[in-house]
């Protein structure tokens, strides 16, 4: 696949919140104003890139001439979670304000499942190191635009009247099924149109 | 006894507590999918709760968060395999959703607030209820999903497909979708919230 097919798949026809159910928690819990979204957006973006870089070596490096591919789950968590730990540790010693305004969620995204699940989708493709980076990052750029839209929805909502016990997730549940549902117009057919395949 | 039940209703781990979504909207699109999930992540849970307390003494606080992660993809690993051998066509249709229940908020959460603090035994029925619940969570999401977006209800693959007669030549195809998984997520936490109240009184 060409690199903007696989930015536009991941960006939009197979965006990772909102048609693949990856990154819910985080989806739902850090949606509730546009400051943070944009925040966790950028820091998921960027461990996202460099963790389907680094897993992709891994795989091809070491599990699969080793022969111990059954070992690839604990590995690629493994590494994910000490990558967000050194990018934590490199943000806070070379850019402060950079980590003051990622720094907080930074731990949140050891258990975000989407960093886990882009990496294993993009090893499960067969993707070179260039698209399974590309791959990443654009998987990123999706979460970063579903979490800005429903934040942005979501600060709507905290104005508007809603029944009592949809109050909170079950109305952000809705929304973002409502949204699903726009994002469903970019479908296979239409990827295939734009970019021949 | 009474702690077996706090996961049905009022500790339900995904109406409630908003704990492991992910794998439950994505696999809930059959009853027998979500069945399967269900089983696996119960299993990973009682393993984890388990080593974790038992281990609890051991573990320094300071990585204990790494050291409960790979107990836990330990687990998935084991149940990844042992799916792939003994139930191949359900192993397909969960797809990488096995092993991401390493990242499944529940495991960890309940690693984290309950088996580093109490005993073996104590563990292990918090992860059976949690189990329970999460497994109750799921196959409500998957039954109105199923009804109403395929009309059918599917126990076991084979023979045990159930057809809704009207709707299964006609069913709401959205709710098959993740637009209507996210949208039955929604009002089912609505209205596990209203049980709870009611329950309650």
């Amino acid at each position: 696949m060409t690199y903007i097919g696989i930015i536009i798949t991941y960006v939009f026809v197979s965006n990772l919140v909102l048609s693949q159910f990856l990154g819910l928690c985080p989806f739902i819990g850090v949606s509730k104003n546009t400051e943070s979204a944009v925040g966790m957006g950028f820091a998921v973006t960027f461990v996202m890139s460099l963790a389907t870089l680094i897993t992709w070596a891994l795989q091809h490096f070491i599990l699969v001439p080793l022969n111990i591919v059954f070992l690839q789950t604990v590995t690629f968590i493994l590494v994910i979670a000490s990558l967000v730990q050194l990018v934590e540790m490199v943000v806070r010693k070379y850019s402060p304000p950079l980590y003051q305004a990622l720094g907080i969620y930074l731990p949140l995204i050891t258990t975000n499942c989407g960093v886990l699940g882009i990496a294993l989708i993009s090893v499960n493709e067969s993707y070179g190191p260039m698209e399974s980076f590309i791959a990443g990052l654009s998987a990123g750029i999706g979460f970063l635009i579903a979490l800005l839209f429903m934040s942005g929805i979501r600060e709507r909502l905290d104005t508007e009247k809603v029944p009592k016990h949809l109050k909170g997730t079950p109305i952000a549940f809705i929304s973002g099924g409502l949204m699903a549902l726009a994002f469903m117009a970019f479908d296979r057919a239409l990827l295939t149109n734009l970019i021949g395949g | 006894m009474k702690g077996l039940f706090k996961g049905l209703l009022k500790e339900n781990p995904i109406f409630v507590l908003a704990l492991g979504l992910c794998p439950a909207l994505a696999v809930s699109t059959t009853v027998n999918n979500a069945l399967g999930m269900s089983a696996a992540t119960l299993i990973v849970l009682i393993g984890s709760n388990l080593v974790i307390s038992s281990l609890r003494k051991h573990i320094p606080d300071d990585i204990h968060i790494p050291a409960y992660i790979v107990i836990i993809a330990a687990f998935v690993t084991l149940v990844d395999m042992t799916m792939q051998a003994y139930f191949p066509a359900l192993s397909k249709s969960l797809g990488i959703f096995i092993p991401l229940i390493v990242v499944n908020c529940i495991i960890l959460g309940r690693a984290e607030a309950f088996a580093s603090k109490n005993t073996i035994g104590a563990s292990v029925i918090d992860a059976i209820a949690m189990g329970v619940g999460f497994t109750v969570g799921l196959t409500a999401i998957a039954l109105v999903r199923e009804v109403l977006g395929a009309g059918t209800i599917t126990i076991f693959p084979d023979g045990g497909v159930i057809r809704i007669p009207g709707l299964a030549d006609k069913p709401a195809l959205v709710f098959a979708f993740p637009a209507g998984a996210l949208i039955v997520v929604g009002f089912l936490q609505a209205f596990f919230r209203w049980l709870g109240e009611v329950t309650n009184k």
